[in-house]
């Protein structure tokens, strides 16, 4: 009994916080005149409130197509976003996974430090590093390019800090045995960590996706130039009064990090716990 | 065999060396991207702004008797020391409810539909977040309906726990995971063997889970702070540069400088920032003996 009671209540707990999503992407389904009207509360400023409806009275894919195909600043814009998160992953992978693999598995003179150096530089804020940064992007003629981004963000040190538990994991006593035979470093690298430390490489990738997916405070200070701007700052500019385009816009970037979160659930959970297991 | 020693612990030199060229290209772009230019803020933390001469600790000075700087820290400060704990203490609720009362398979479906807020794009947010909590919004119509005052939630003091409450929704979901590793690790034999002696559930929890879920705590304590910095990217996309003032924070307050080129305030709070964030870390890593 105690047990059916806190598990109901749980799942009505986890039905609650998915309930933002479920809202919005019944709204992109509605009409544009339903829409209107049940935003017209807000819209025109009356006395009345938002209507909450979950199921529009007449679905329809209209907003979807007028977007689809009324709206070449969209594709630009989701263009962006994924070529600025398609090339940090591909250089962390080439940077970072290399980093992490040499931080958990050999022993030299200030690791401990140079570590506790790389997790200081994961905590700040961007706002801290703001002003040296654009100092130095706009020495390097980078500002207002989209590798104003790309570059800084391939050093991230978050992915490495990630990647740095599940080689951690790997037994020593593998990487001893392939030294015996003959492997080089580089050797055991790529045939032992690579393999091994795949679940939470995928991980790493996939939570670092869902980081530049979501971008923000680089792009808002280094692109002034709108026609560079990723997804994550175009959204939100869309005024209210183009509610149809605004909840169909909003609806597909959700259903991209869902489909890519989806996808990759298992590693990402996988990947996750490792962080808190001990060794 | 002295010899025997001396070239294996050359050896040893050698095998040890080479991780460090591993780890040489991402330090070489950490010294391009971040230190060389950030020692570069600290030399101008000590610089007049505009001529770049010595001032000592002027610009310091100016920004501990700033008053945005003082209202901005006292938020960042208090929203962190609210949410940190809160979050701690809400996905360990769960997490030991899912573990000890919800089965497996069940216990999945939840864990996930708490983890989905966490991979939503801010930017999908806050369009239902403005139409959740506006004046004539979805809450304040609920309010309506069970006969309470509505409340303008986004321009008043309610501003902030709209926050808190915003990141509860998004962190929560990887929290519970991170504390469930813990759980799962710990020996299910030591918990049915404390159950035949008559031990209640809070005797667990307190005696025997408590005490092995220190590593949960260090990282989801870490990762959270990291992603406390990020409910700016809510604080900003609702309320934009100045938001109301229960929600203005340290980044709001950094961005509005950056915009006035006031850089010698901005240099000299960015060291004040490091310099704390890297005390934290060193105590974090006392506190719990942590080998990161």
């Amino acid at each position: 009994m105690k047990k059916k009671i806190i598990t109901i209540g749980l799942l009505v707990l986890g039905l609650i916080f998915c309930m933002p999503m479920i809202f919005l992407v019944s709204s992109s389904l509605m009409g544009k005149s339903e829409l209107l009207e049940s935003l017209s509360a807000i819209l025109s400023n009356s006395d009345e409130y938002v209507k909450l409806i979950f199921m529009p009275k007449y679905p329809t894919f209209r907003s979807y197509v007028k977007l689809l195909f009324d709206s070449p600043e969209f594709f630009v814009t989701y263009w962006n976003s994924i070529k600025i998160v398609v090339f940090v992953l591909l250089g962390q992978l080439i940077v970072g996974v290399p980093a992490a693999w040499g931080f958990a598995k050999y022993n030299f003179r200030f690791k401990k430090f140079l570590f506790t150096l790389y997790i200081v530089v994961m905590l700040m804020p961007f706002q801290v590093t703001m002003l040296s940064s654009y100092l130095l992007l706009d020495k390097m003629n980078l500002i207002n390019t989209h590798l104003s981004i790309i570059l800084p963000g391939i050093f991230s040190t978050f992915s490495i800090f990630i990647l740095y538990r599940s080689f951690r994991v790997i037994p020593n006593e593998i990487i001893e045995a392939a030294r015996v035979d003959g492997s080089g470093d580089f050797n055991i690298f790529i045939k032992i960590g690579l393999p091994l430390g795949k679940n939470g490489i995928i991980s790493a990738m996939l939570l670092q996706f869902f980081e530049y997916w979501n971008l923000m405070e680089q792009p808002l200070t280094y692109l002034s130039d709108k026609g560079l701007w990723p997804l994550s700052l175009y959204l939100p500019n869309i005024s209210l009064s183009y509610a149809d385009i605004s909840f169909v816009a909003s609806a597909i970037v959700l259903a991209t990090s869902i489909f890519i979160f989806l996808a990759g659930e298992k590693y990402l959970e996988e990947g996750i716990s490792t962080l808190a297991e001990k060794e | 065999m002295i010899n025997g020693i001396n070239i294996n612990k050359k050896a040893n030199r050698n095998y040890n060396k080479k991780g460090l060229i591993f780890i040489l290209p991402s330090l070489l772009g950490l010294f391009i991207f971040i230190f060389i230019p950030f020692s570069d803020v600290v030399i101008r933390s000590f610089q007049d702004e505009i001529t770049r001469e010595f001032i000592g600790i002027g610009n310091y000075k100016d920004i501990f008797t700033n008053n945005a700087y003082k209202l901005a820290l006292l938020n960042t400060v208090k929203f962190t020391v609210i949410c940190i704990p809160l979050l701690l203490l809400i996905s360990l609720t769960i997490a030991v409810l899912l573990n000890r009362f919800v089965n497996i398979k069940v216990s999945h479906y939840i864990k996930t539909s708490f983890l989905l807020t966490y991979v939503i794009p801010t930017a999908s947010v806050v369009l239902i977040w403005k139409l959740f909590f506006h004046e004539k919004g979805l809450i304040n119509a609920i309010f309506f309906k069970l006969g309470f005052e509505g409340i303008d939630w986004m321009n008043t003091k309610y501003a902030f726990w709209v926050l808190v409450g915003s990141y509860l929704w998004k962190n929560i979901g990887y929290s519970i995971i991170l504390w469930l590793t813990g759980i799962n690790a710990i020996n299910k034999e030591m918990i049915e063997g404390a159950m035949v002696d008559g031990a209640g559930e809070w005797k667990i929890f307190t005696k025997i889970m408590l005490p092995n879920l220190k590593t949960s705590f260090y990282i989801i304590t870490v990762i959270s702070i990291i992603n406390s910095f990020k409910v700016f990217r809510e604080a900003y996309l609702v309320g934009g540069n100045y938001p109301d003032e229960s929600m203005y924070m340290l980044q709001h307050l950094f961005n509005n400088w950056f915009v006035d080129l006031s850089f010698g305030k901005i240099a000299a709070a960015s060291v004040i920032v490091a310099i704390f964030i890297a005390l934290l870390i060193v105590v974090l890593q006392k506190q719990w003996k942590s080998e990161y």
